[in-house]
Parts: structure tokens; sequence; C-alpha cells
């Protein structure tokens, strides 16, 4: 079957036209991405309670970091056709002419090896190939396969964003008990009421590249009903930690706490009209204000999404630390 | 009758070499920074072997 030129890889030979600096490269790995990756695998490393020379926590978490970033740079490489037409993407270092397609993908794969492979080294090889599967299912499950073929991309493909605290927890203890997959299960349910959010107030660019996020291939009120449902999974979901020995009553306070507010939001949006197209009826100043009253409830949850996830993973991390949660208590 | 001039892209090659430059130091300092690491990283596994059991 010839594939689509929608599926085709961004041009391999083109020559860079604008000088690309370091910082760039930098660009390719997602440092925003990174930096979430960073804090959910330290949260992950942390709980599992064993001590460890810092050195090799530290370089683990690098590891994880860089990983994290290669698969990035992969998927910059191959989404470079459409980045270069989406508004929100336009800027990356690959459509804009400063890095050649063939340069990320290098990178990325040069780097996730690397990665991969200190991190066995350092640690163990379990977490060296969650890594691995991490890396493979964020660049070839989901960027190459879901993410232009079905509307339930980012709910599988968020398996490859919630991983790293299992991996952190495996780098430390060499297993991945029930606690850690608690975690990735929290990051797994925040993923589509976060993602579909932020798709409501920018659906546009993504009908126009032909990627079927939830809003393009369902229409928006199907969208606004799922981040309900959603919400009502997730939010107890939260709660669970607290029972299992994983969260103390710092914890199970920012989870009930927060969780009401997701789930106020979340109805909010499902009573709005985020992403609906305006009423034709409406004209000038109108139109323009119909579109925005009903994107501000999706801009709130997807702004609360992120705090939210912060709060309820600073709490692990602050609990464990300070020796506050019920498995330290109990060792 | 003369053929029109080929428009070529006009590169600032020394925008460029100044570019790679930059590239080159960051590339110098990753690859420092990861023989050191897997040099400490192998100093501190093998000190923990080294350890004598009791």
């Amino acid at each position: 079957m010839k594939p689509s030129p929608m599926t085709q890889p961004a041009t391999l030979n083109t020559r860079a036209t604008v000088p690309a600096l370091w910082s760039d490269y930098l660009q390719l790995l997602k440092p925003r991405v990174m930096s979430l990756v960073v804090f959910t695998a330290l949260t992950g490393f942390v709980c599992a309670g064993v001590k460890t020379n810092p050195l090799l926590a530290a370089v683990a978490i690098l590891c994880i970091a860089v990983g994290a970033g290669a698969s990035g740079a992969l998927n910059m490489w191959f989404d470079a056709d459409i980045d270069g037409r989406m508004r929100r993407t336009r800027g990356r270092p690959v459509p804009m002419g400063k890095v050649m397609g063939v340069e990320a993908a290098t990178m990325g794969v040069v780097l996730s090896l690397f990665s991969i492979m200190l991190l066995g080294m350092t640690t163990n090889w379990l977490a060296a190939g969650m890594l691995a599967f991490t890396i493979f299912f964020y660049v070839v499950v989901y960027t190459m396969w879901l993410k232009r073929w079905t509307p339930q991309n980012i709910v599988i493909g968020g398996l490859a964003g919630a991983l790293p605290p299992a991996i952190g927890w495996a780098a430390a203890t060499g297993s991945a008990p029930l606690n850690a997959w608690l975690m990735v299960l929290i990051i797994f349910m925040w993923t589509p009421p976060h993602a579909w959010a932020l798709s409501l107030y920018t659906s546009e660019d993504y009908a126009k590249v032909g990627v079927p996020m939830m809003p393009v291939a369902k229409g928006a009120a199907s969208t606004r009903r799922q981040i309900f449902i959603y919400s009502l999974l997730f939010a107890p979901i939260c709660l669970i930690p607290a029972f299992t020995g994983l969260g103390g009553p710092a914890y199970l306070a920012v989870a009930a706490l927060g969780g009401l507010v997701f789930l106020l939001l979340a109805w909010r949006v499902f009573r709005s009209k985020a992403g609906d197209a305006p009423d034709e009826r409406l004209e000038g100043e109108d139109r323009l204000y119909a579109v925005r009253a009903g994107a501000k409830d999706a801009r709130n949850l997807f702004a609360f999404s992120i705090l939210y996830l912060t709060l309820l993973f600073a709490a692990l991390l602050g609990e464990h630390l300070l020796g506050l949660a019920p498995l330290e208590l109990l060792q | 009758m003369m053929p029109e001039p080929i428009e070529r892209p006009t590169y600032d090659v020394e925008a460029f070499r100044k570019a790679r430059a930059g590239r080159n130091v960051a590339l110098g300092l990753g690859l420092v920074a990861f023989v050191v690491i897997v040099f400490l990283v192998t100093v501190i596994r093998m000190g923990a072997n080294a350890q004598p059991h009791f």
C-alpha cells in the first residue's frame, strides 16, 4: 500500500537555510516535556524508598530525561511536515529550516541508545528496558501510527508519558510494584482530559493538517462529554495512593480538594460551548465573544490540570523526602 | 540572447561559521560530561562490588 503524503516523514536531505544554534538542538529535546519527566521520574525514584548513591540517582534521572528528549527529537523529525503547518509548532527547528530532518533523526537515535545503555549500566536492565519501551511506544506506536490514525491517539499514546515514575522506581529498586503502577495510572488517566481541553481551542490547527484529534473527528460536544467522563474516573483514582501506603495525609488532602476543583472545571467545560463553531447568527464582536467564552472554560481546565498533577506528585515527593509517608513510617 | 541569471539563495557564511563553532563547543562539553559520568559511575559501581562481605 502506498503511504499517503500525510504519513511521509520530513524531507531528509533538505539543506539547512538558517544557521542552527546549539539551543535549537536543545529545543529538539522538548525541554518542557523533559522537566515534567524529570519531576515524575524523580518522584518514582524517591517513593521507592531505597537509599542510593546520589550520583547514581542523578545519572539515572538524567538518562530518563535524555531518553524522553530523544523521543521528542524523533517526533519532531517525523512530524516536521505537519508541524510546519500548525501555528503552535511551526517555530520548531526542523520546519523553520534550522535543523535538517536527518540531523534530528540521528540525534534522536544516538541519544536513545546512549541513554538506554547508560541507564542499564548505572542502575539495572529492567529500568533500561522500560525506558527503551517508552521511547519505542512514543515514537513508533504514538507518533508514527496512532497520532494520524485514530481519535484515541492520546488516550493510548498517553502511556508513554505516564511511564517515567515506574522507570524511576525500577531504577531505584530493580522492580516495579503496584504503587509504581498507581503513579503511572494517575498520569495515564490525567492525559485525556488534559490534552482534549487543549485541543478544544486548538482544533483548527489539527483539522488543517488532518490529525484526527477528538474535537476534529467526533466533534466538540462529544469531546466535552468524554472529558467529563474521564474526569469522573480520574478524580477517585487519585485518592487510591492514600490507601496503599504510597501517599499520606498531605497527599490525601491535595488529591481530594484538587480532585473536586478538577471535577468542577470539567463540569464547566461539559456545560460550555468550548470548541463549537460560533453561532452563524452572531456578527462582529458578539461572534468573537461567543468563541472566547467557551474557550475560557477549556483553558481553565487545561491550566488547572497541569497544576493538579504537579501538586499530586509534589505531595508524594515531599512526604517521602520528609519520611512522613506511610511506607516510610512502617520501615 | 543572454540567458536570465539564476537566483540563488544567499547565505550569511559568517553566521553559519559562528553557529557551527557554538555547536562544536556544546558537543565537546557534552562528550566530556559523558566521559566523566561513565568514569564516575564505573568507579562507584566497582567500589560497591569491592567492599568486603561479612
